[in-house]
């Protein structure tokens, strides 16, 4: 699965236990993909000392006002972080 | 080239003394520090000069760097282009080492302004700004950053206009962030060495700009 | 008892979590503080365990932990926690060497003199 920038993506909204990089405030939030930078060992595995897949990871933008409901109305504040593949769906 | 000379009168890279930490009771923490270096250094997996090279290497390290990139990047435009698309390789043309991580550098421009945390512990562009300042990996700044950086950023002294956008970037895996600050316009003659001296830590970092001189 | 109030959002994952001001006073390093952020540096390039295997073990610590040591205390043991996952060396010899540290003084000075 390549994702190519500017597609509009969502992150998956669940919460295992565990060492997870993907924080809680932007799962199951609408982002759009920024770019794809690279390929990495997802730190899920890597925390536990196992034997590690490699995921395509990419920095996703959000618009603030989708994340935070009493963020300053009609802002095109941003915030992006970086979210493995096996996090995102594509809508 | 080993040396030892890790001792309290050694200077930290502000010019300040070491805390006086030698000569205060042992703490549980710290025993365990000394244990565990003594169990690597006898089971063979570091050497002590290793230990004390890799101290002095951190030590090397410092907001002095992040501005010799950000000086280049604004005295030169191809650099800049090249900082922007891949900031490793980039910093690496002034040798400076950036390791595994990777480096993303954001660009303020009149109309954005960034600002860099790490919600989920305290990732910070180390290789470039030498270790992170203490309330960079508070549960304050990691908590607010990304839902009223509006508000941080008076905090720390920066007032941005409403049309200004704020785009907050979270290092939540292997990227690592840098913030070239605005040039400012009253800088135009000023040379590459001259314009080091002005860019300030917080000002790679995002939370704070470089005012006009 | 208190409970978890959410645990879909763990501690450490503090975006948007209510907080009060920064506070921006500073402090400079400890050697010891710099010895155990030297010794993480070591065992990741050297690849005795990843920065994620870090991170896990802070994390597994909790908040009481979060406030009540300071960074480098939760920082020596988690790189401990670590280690001993790794099979390096084990709580047996730790804790012999522990009591053998303990007895050379009562100060940081005095305990790590002579090995370094």
């Amino acid at each position: 699965m390549m994702i190519s920038d500017g597609t509009v993506i969502k992150i998956k909204d669940t919460s295992p236990p565990g060492h997870i990089r993907t924080p809680k405030y932007i799962r199951g939030k609408i982002g759009v993909v920024e770019r794809c930078v690279g390929v990495f060992e997802n730190p899920e595995q890597l925390a536990y000392a196992l034997n590690a897949n490699s995921y395509s990871l990419y920095r996703v933008r959000f618009k603030m006002t989708d994340l935070w409901s009493d963020y300053l109305k009609d802002s095109d504040d941003t915030l992006d972080a970086e979210v493995f593949e096996h996090w995102i769906e594509e809508i | 080239m080993p040396h030892d000379h890790h001792d309290h009168d050694h200077l930290s890279p502000s010019g300040h003394p070491y805390r006086q930490d030698n000569d205060e009771p042992l703490t549980y923490w710290q025993l365990m520090e000394i244990s565990v270096r003594e169990l690597m250094i006898e089971k063979g997996k570091f050497s002590a000069p290793e230990i004390n090279q890799q101290i002095d290497l951190m030590d090397s390290r410092s907001p002095a760097d992040g501005a010799t990139v950000v000086a280049r990047a604004w005295m030169d435009p191809d650099f800049k282009k090249r900082l922007l698309e891949n900031g490793a390789s980039a910093a690496e043309e002034l040798d400076f080492e950036i390791g595994p991580m990777h480096l993303v550098v954001v660009e303020n421009t009149p109309k954005i302004h960034n600002l860099i945390v790490c919600t989920l512990c305290s990732c910070y562009p180390r290789n470039l700004l030498g270790l992170p300042p203490d309330w960079y990996k508070t549960k304050e700044y990691r908590s607010r950053a990304v839902k009223e950086p509006r508000t941080v950023l008076t905090e720390f002294g920066v007032s941005l206009p409403e049309s200004t956008v704020v785009r907050v970037h979270d290092s939540t895996a292997d990227m690592r962030y840098l913030v070239l600050p605005l040039r400012p316009e009253s800088t135009a003659e000023m040379s590459e060495v001259e314009l080091r001296k002005l860019v300030s830590r917080d000002s790679m970092i995002g939370t704070g700009v470089i005012q006009e001189i | 008892m208190e409970k978890i109030k959410n645990p879909e959002q763990r501690w450490h994952d503090m975006g948007g979590f209510p907080a009060g001001q920064i506070d921006k006073a500073q402090h400079d390093f400890a050697i010891w503080e710099k010895r155990v952020d030297a010794l993480l540096s070591l065992s990741t390039k050297k690849k005795l365990f990843t920065v994620d295997g870090l991170r896990r073990a802070l994390e597994d610590m909790g908040a009481d932990a979060f406030e009540k040591m300071t960074y480098y205390e939760r920082w020596i043991a988690a790189i401990n926690q670590n280690l001993i996952e790794s099979g390096i060396y084990s709580i047996e010899e730790l804790g012999n060497k522990m009591a053998e540290v303990k007895k050379r003084g009562e100060t940081y000075g005095a305990a790590q003199e002579g090995k370094s």
